[in-house]
């Protein structure tokens, strides 16, 4: 299993409906990665999970970079949509930002989630062929799971 | 008003404007970043100078031929170089403003100021901040406010720059005694209180570099 998954797979070729995407916006190169590489985890053995890390600034340290976002949501979208799932701060406003001059494939959407958590969720609710709101719903769900 | 020379904006006036704002902002890069250090990240004045030197090298390298697509081109840069909340900050407000003056290929006061309300608005929007949130808002908004006055009262695009220009370093000043409630300096709650913010700081940099240009221009 790897990530960004290989966008040529699973096309309507394979007899099965296109998975809706996930994005991971982090201002860590390194969480995004570590954090997509744990959803992706989680799914169970999933062939083909369409997730891809956007971490880090322009110029490689902290911070958002709109141009690495926009190239994971492309990486990502196979038409069934993407959900974008952000950390804090500027990667939340960039996300706004990019999607408000549509910058991003069309049926991309910002899910109001919890960073980790909300990965999870989406990732493995889209592996396993939801649709964006259903994807979208799993990841705000995330919120109300205490943990005491 | 309704004098001619000296009173509209064009693109070559906003390139001009660009190239005061970039050489004001590498000025500054290290006050602005001692202001983001004990209540942001310490980022703002390293990323406003990468911003803005991308932003002007694209406008040199690819000058746009009206106002608007000026403020276009660097909202774009703004936004992709930047790598902090300033940037889709400023790369909206740019942006929105840019959009705002549509294809003309000189603007008035009156114009530019409706342009940069529109900008400033979608900057609220996006950012959900509130006037004495302690956010570069602070001294936007007074900015807009006092070039509107300014204007009402007949004054020249100088005096209505110089206008906005006090306004929003008033505004910026004012914001010492204000607790963050947006952004990294709302995690330190009080602590934040008699700082001044680093966005509001900028922010009147940015349009005291309007007033700088309509004064060498006049």
């Amino acid at each position: 299993m790897t990530y960004p998954s290989d966008p040529a797979a699973p096309g309507p070729a394979s007899g099965r409906a296109p998975l809706v995407g996930v994005v991971l916006v982090s201002h860590s190169a390194s969480v995004a990665a570590a954090v997509a590489e744990l959803s992706a985890g989680l799914t169970g053995g999933a062939a083909d999970v369409p997730v891809a890390p956007a971490g880090g600034g322009p110029d490689g340290g902290l911070g958002t970079s709109s141009d690495l976002i926009a190239a994971a949501a492309r990486s990502v979208d196979r038409g069934a949509g993407v959900a974008v799932i952000a950390d804090l701060g500027s990667a939340v406003l960039t996300v706004k930002a990019l999607l408000a001059d549509e910058e991003l494939p069309a049926n991309s959407r910002l899910v109001d989630a919890p960073f980790l958590e909300g990965a999870v969720a989406a990732v493995v609710s889209a592996s396993a062929g939801a649709d964006l709101d259903t994807v979208a719903a799993a990841a705000e769900e995330a919120y109300s799971y205490r943990k005491t | 008003m309704n004098a001619p020379t000296g009173s509209a904006v064009d693109a070559d006036f906003l390139r001009r404007w660009l190239g005061t704002a970039t050489e004001s902002i590498e000025r500054e890069a290290d006050h602005l970043t001692e202001l983001d250090s004990p209540i942001g990240d310490a980022d703002h004045g390293g990323n406003m100078r990468r911003g803005f030197r991308a932003a002007r090298t694209a406008v040199e390298q690819e000058p746009p031929d009206t106002p608007g697509a000026v403020l276009v081109a660097v909202g774009r840069q703004l936004i992709s170089t930047v790598g902090g909340a300033s940037g889709p900050l400023y790369g909206t407000l740019l942006r929105r403003a840019g959009k705002s003056l549509g294809d003309e290929p000189t603007v008035t006061a009156a114009q530019l100021r409706d342009a940069l309300r529109a900008g400033v608005d979608g900057v609220a929007q996006l950012g959900g901040a509130v006037p004495e949130d302690k956010t570069m808002l602070d001294a936007l908004l007074p900015a807009i406010d006092a070039l509107s006055g300014a204007l009402d009262a007949g004054g020249s695009l100088a005096e209505v720059l110089a206008a906005a220009a006090q306004a929003a370093e008033d505004g910026a000043k004012a914001t010492i005694p204000l607790r963050a409630r947006k952004g990294r300096a709302s995690y330190l709650g009080d602590r934040s209180i008699g700082h001044q913010d680093p966005g509001a700081t900028s922010s009147a940099l940015l349009i005291a570099a309007l007033a700088q240009t309509a004064q060498e221009a006049a």
